[in-house]
């Protein structure tokens, strides 16, 4: 009886067993998305319910977040903005309700894009090098193999922002300072370790019958890699994009000391917000919380290529 | 289909020589496995006249021409892998057709191949499934099917009967002999398995540590062992060694084992007085209570039709096959009588066996 006992908790978790570890997921869970509840919140609040004390839970939500996340303002007398037109937009109303009147759009979406553009560039170089490297490490005999990887590995092995002054000098001189291209560059360096090492494990794993078999079967390297180990290493690689897009997406350190024109990202770009009288915490949290979708969307469309094991059970080990 | 031509093959991997200078033919339209213990070069050899593996020295040529440094893809053979290596991406359909679309072969082209071949191989009711849910006969059939679709000059079979289990494995050897009598393919089988390679191939090629020790027919391989190695790896029980200190005479006919003269075929060499060995299947043993030659029973196997009685003699432990129908005590002293016209000797400093008349027509790898 008590063997059963033991042997069946061994199999199969008991129901009290999976009650506690649920909620022990769900606890967890809160405590991650309190933060996020918070930013998301705080993004319909007005200026004063933003910053009252104790935080209120139930308001009256507001647009004026966004509005003042996307728009420069100018302060007006009453009587000139009794002078203008019927407002042209919820966002108009909203600013002359506060006295202001829209001036143009903010930075918000140029630096939004630059973030964009940074980030899945930067991704795609680092996943596309790391792909090939890391196969070239997993197959070939490779020259001192051991070394070279752990030389790549050793670039993970201090904060990154330790090299900021030589590389903050370098990109003056090479005139890569405040560019896409710098940004790019640097976060294709600091990624491309990572992809390397982390692909090598998804590729070891991928049995090379396939590719020789591709081969015999008339095939090139070049197109048994395509055809038959990439396919197969998707799941690798969906993974490795996620982690190499989120550092650059969130890269904060960097982004600040090298850019503050035109290739300027969203991190260093958001707190810069700033209100009438202090900072315009319901804009920062406008610009945060849609700052955070990109990454979602690209997390749950990736989602079914990071838990598909599509090699699953095609070889026999 | 094609002759392969092995000519002086040698791989060395570092400082160890996985194949030692091959030389083998296989003819067209012929069966040969390559069978050895793991670790013997087998795989290498079959890699290297892939084109997986490129050899340290030799040639390797197909149908005359020289291949040796030619890409795997440019050699037009099939391989069919241990694990099978079906691509787990695509389904049985797309698997057995991928190498036709490596050739450019039109798409109506290679779905009627495709379904011809999954005739041949009676999997037509799988074409559409994908290869993961496949039992472990299929697969191998799937794995056959991506061989001989684009009829290639010669198949290479890397143990592709190694992952399945023993009943199944019965009923593929005798699949894959029919199929071979059906196509007549060139095939080269690497295998460690004594009984397949028996019951399948027209040519053995015995290797050990890199060497090819012995390649034949299966039945020279078996009758007339080229060394002691040969004789002591084929065979279930292998053969049987008494082992005594003489010279050899040309032209004898007889040997002195202990106290004992025994009959053996004519010795066409002559020896220095040193270690040899007599060997004897067990199934040339038989009892016979006046024979010279005395032992005690150690113990029995009873098979069904048969049994295998181990014998103690004075010069080592002797099995023999005979009917099941005589119950033998543990003790008890039996008298052996050998076969004498299927006896071999061995020089047991070299291990190969001494030429007599049993081995005149035998063919050394």
């Amino acid at each position: 009886m008590s063997n059963a006992t033991s042997a069946h908790s061994v199999v199969e978790p008991s129901a009290a067993t999976k009650r506690i570890a649920g909620i022990i997921v769900v606890l967890y869970a809160i405590i991650t998305m309190v933060p996020l509840a918070w930013i998301f919140m705080t993004s319909f609040k007005s200026p004063p319910d933003s910053i009252s004390y104790p935080p209120k839970l139930v308001f009256t939500p507001t647009l004026e977040g966004y509005c003042n996340l996307f728009t420069t303002r100018t302060r007006q007398t009453p009587e000139y903005i009794q002078s203008l037109g019927p407002p042209q937009s919820t966002c108009d109303e909203i600013t002359r309700s506060r006295n202001m009147v829209i001036a143009g759009p903010s930075n918000y979406w140029p630096r939004f894009t630059n973030s964009m553009v940074i980030a899945f560039g930067s991704t795609f170089l680092a996943v596309f090098l790391g792909t090939l490297a890391a196969y070239g490490f997993s197959r070939f005999r490779v020259p001192l193999a051991d070394d070279l990887l752990f030389f790549i590995l050793s670039t993970r092995m201090m904060p990154p922002i330790a090299v900021a002054i030589p590389i903050y000098l370098m990109y003056r001189e090479l005139g890569l300072s405040d560019t896409a291209l710098g940004m790019i560059l640097l976060y294709t360096a600091v990624n491309v370790s990572l992809a390397v090492w982390l692909l090598k494990g998804f590729i070891d794993e991928i049995p090379r019958e396939y590719e020789e078999a591709a081969m015999i079967d008339g095939y090139t390297r070049l197109q048994a890699f395509r055809k038959v180990v990439l396919p197969q290493a998707t799941t690798g690689i969906a993974a490795t994009a996620i982690f190499c897009l989120i550092f650059a997406w969130n890269e904060y350190a960097f982004a600040v000391l090298l850019t503050s024109g035109s290739a300027q990202t969203a991190p260093p770009f958001i707190p810069t917000i700033i209100g009438e009288g202090g900072m315009d915490w319901p804009a920062v949290a406008a610009g945060t919380t849609i700052f955070l979708v990109p990454i979602l969307v690209f997390t749950i469309l990736l989602r079914k290529q990071l838990l598909r094991g599509i090699t699953f059970g095609a070889v026999r080990k | 289909m094609a002759e392969i031509r092995v000519e002086n093959l040698r791989k060395q991997f570092g400082d160890f020589a996985a194949v030692e200078d091959s030389t083998f033919t296989v003819q067209d339209g012929e069966f040969l496995a390559l069978l050895g213990p793991s670790g013997c070069g087998k795989t290498t050899t079959l890699r290297m006249i892939a084109g997986l593996e490129l050899p340290t020295s030799g040639r390797i040529l197909l149908d005359g021409e020289d291949v040796t440094f030619n890409r795997a893809s440019a050699r037009d053979i099939a391989f069919v892998f241990q694990l099978f290596a079906l691509y787990p991406h695509m389904n049985v359909r797309r698997n057995i057709g991928f190498p036709l679309l490596s050739q450019g072969v039109p798409k109506a082209e290679i779905r009627k191949r495709v379904e011809e071949t999954a005739r041949l191989l009676q999997i037509g009711h799988i074409l559409d499934r994908s290869v993961s849910g496949l039992a472990g006969g299929d697969r191998q059939r799937v794995a056959l099917g991506r061989a001989i679709v684009r009829r290639p000059k010669c198949f290479l079979m890397d143990e592709p009967l190694g992952t399945l289990d023993a009943e199944f494995r019965e009923v593929m050897v005798h699949e894959l002999r029919e199929l071979h009598n059906r196509i007549h393919a060139t095939t080269v089988y690497v295998t460690h398995d004594q009984h397949e390679a028996m019951a399948m191939a027209d040519k053995i090629a015995v290797m050990n540590h890199g060497i090819i020790e012995q390649y034949g027919t299966p039945q020279e391989i078996y009758n007339r062992p080229a060394s002691m190695y040969v004789a002591d790896f084929i065979g279930s029980p292998p053969m049987n060694f008494l082992r005594f200190r003489s010279g050899l005479e040309n032209g004898a006919t007889s040997v002195t084992v202990g106290e004992v003269a025994i009959r053996v075929p004519q010795v066409h060499a002559a020896r220095e007085p040193g270690e040899l060995a007599l060997g004897v299947r067990p199934e040339h043993v038989r009892f016979s209570d006046g024979a010279p030659l005395r032992g005690a029973v150690y113990g029995s196997e009873y098979l069904g039709t048969n049994q295998i009685v181990s014998v103690e003699t004075a010069q080592g432990m002797v099995k023999a096959r005979v009917p099941a129908n005589r119950g033998f005590s543990i003790g008890e002293t039996v008298g052996l009588e050998l076969d004498s016209e299927k006896l071999s000797l061995f020089d047991c400093a070299s291990g190969k066996a001494v030429p007599s008349s049993l081995y005149a027509e035998v063919r050394h790898g």
